[in-house]
């Protein structure tokens, strides 16, 4: 029935490639990830694990230690948060390019500049092109679950994954937590033994091949479809990991959104504080609901049209910008669905909110209702572009 | 999936065909394919003044200069030589003269 135990989000996740035990870890420090690797090595100089902890001197090192172990047949993981994510931008392409479903275990940070520690998801979007699989966690235990479930999810469609949490607010705080029993743990993710693989004798492979104009699209477009069939995995995955913990999951999460008419869309922890706004507003009367993105990479866009489709107003909650005059990634992702659906009626607006740490509370999101309330009865959406909580 | 050698693996290729990552399930692929011809100048060897002294033969950044069991030299590989024309700069005898390729 589980292990109560109570843990921050970093010692849920590095419990967990405890209990995976993988074959190699590349890894380099940054806050607020350093903890990841940190309690991992201690593991390892414990002798309670028996992987190969590779202590680089750079995040692209950590990420070629990486696509070197996993093309070899190796499980190989790494963690990583904010500038150390960009640093390892050119091997993350080539990891998701070569179909090498490495485990990188991502603690959102805000990127530079101003310079700061604290959370956003400015680290992990910036990389959302790169061809990996992106996992989101709202709570220290979603963070561990999802953990458990990447490398089922990867090693299916061979893809590598990222598990996101939410800097500070996730990785150190420490909450209540149900651990999955070790020897459950084995069974469930199982061993990693792939068809072709580098210190295979018997079948020698290159990997990493020169793709002319003549090859190079149709490489992409098969990359393509294994991210198509990433989405029939993840739910698999997720259903069966329900069966064992009774904790189940999907692409993305419906948070009372039955007969909602005004809806958020977000993204990690603040999903958290967002519903105890719908609750509160719910018990004013309001018909209001979230709908909660676990899976950013792919994108779940049949999903979140159908939990969309009948709501008059929503609002795409995106903690990061995308510079572009016009709104966050999540807020351009999601109307574009909604419109490749023919799904017009609902109006939406973007809030960037959150960036940099910024505290956001159950007023911050109550506030994004009121505005919904306001575009609802009045039809008038106004700018669409919008800072939450921004000192005018 | 499929596992695919590299002469397998041409330019008629289908997304759903072709290996994963441009997997390529042997080694030493470099011969098959063809990397000389965007050579503009190319090496011509003039028999009459080549010593058999070799010193061209490491110089080739790549397979273009053959060595056989008798230990000579034969004529250039063009299926890879690029024209770099360090071969030419390398012989101490004049034998190698580099021409401009015609096609």
């Amino acid at each position: 029935m589980g292990i109560r135990e109570r843990l921050s989000g970093n010692e849920a996740v590095a419990y967990a490639m405890k209990q995976i035990n993988p074959d190699v870890m590349g890894a380099f420090p940054i806050t607020p990830s350093t903890e990841i690797p940190q309690y991992f090595s201690t593991y390892v100089d414990n002798g309670e694990v028996d992987t190969e902890f590779i202590a680089v001197e750079s995040e692209h090192s950590a990420m070629s230690t990486c696509i070197g172990a996993e093309a070899a047949g190796a499980r190989a993981i790494s963690a990583t948060s904010s500038c150390g994510l960009c640093y390892m931008t050119e091997m993350l392409y080539v990891a998701a390019s070569d179909r090498l479903p490495i485990t990188l275990a991502v603690v959102c940070r805000a990127l530079s500049g101003p310079i700061n520690i604290h959370n956003d998801h400015s680290d992990a979007m910036g990389v959302r092109d790169a061809g990996w699989i992106q996992l989101f966690a709202e709570t220290n235990q979603e963070a561990y679950d999802n953990y458990l479930q990447a490398m089922r999810i990867g090693e299916a469609v061979s893809l590598p994954i990222m598990t996101c949490q939410d800097g500070f607010i996730t990785s150190h705080a420490i909450e209540n937590i149900e651990l999955v029993e070790t020897d459950k743990v084995k069974a469930f993710v199982g061993e990693y033994h792939p068809d072709q693989f580098l210190l295979n004798k018997k079948n020698p492979l290159a990997i990493g091949a020169f793709g002319m104009p003549a090859y190079y699209m149709e490489c992409k477009r098969q990359q393509a479809q294994a991210m198509i069939d990433a989405k029939d995995v993840i739910k698999k995955v997720g259903k069966e990991f329900g069966e064992m913990t009774g904790r189940t999951y999907g692409l993305i999460e419906n948070y009372r959104m039955e007969d909602a008419e005004e809806a958020i869309v977000i993204i990690g922890s603040s999903a958290g504080t967002a519903k105890e706004a719908v609750n509160e507003l719910r018990a004013e009367g309001r018909k209001v609901g979230l709908v909660k993105i676990r899976s950013f990479r792919p994108f779940p866009t049949e999903d979140l049209c159908e939990a969309l489709k009948n709501v008059k107003v929503f609002a795409a909650m995106d903690k990061d910008d995308s510079f572009n005059a016009h709104c966050g990634p999540m807020y351009a992702e999601l109307t574009a669905s909604l419109y490749a659906a023919g799904i017009t009626a609902p109006k939406g607006i973007d809030y960037i909110y959150g960036l940099g740490g910024r505290d956001v509370r159950v007023d911050s999101i109550r506030r994004v209702y009121d505005e919904l309330d306001k575009i609802a009865r009045t039809g008038d959406v106004g700018e669409t572009y919008r800072y939450l909580d921004i000192r005018e | 999936m499929s596992y695919m050698k590299a002469k397998d693996i041409n330019e008629h290729i289908t997304w759903k065909e072709i290996t994963k990552g441009c997997e390529i399930y042997e080694g030493g692929t470099s011969e098959t394919v063809e990397t000389g011809d965007w050579r503009t100048m190319k090496p011509v060897l003039h028999t009459d003044k080549c010593k058999q002294c070799l010193l061209c033969v490491p110089c080739c950044p790549d397979m273009s200069i053959p060595v056989g069991k008798d230990g000579k030299r034969g004529d250039f590989n063009y299926f890879y030589c690029k024209g770099c024309g360090i071969c030419a700069v390398a012989c101490p005898f004049g034998a190698i003269e580099m021409v401009r390729e015609e096609k």
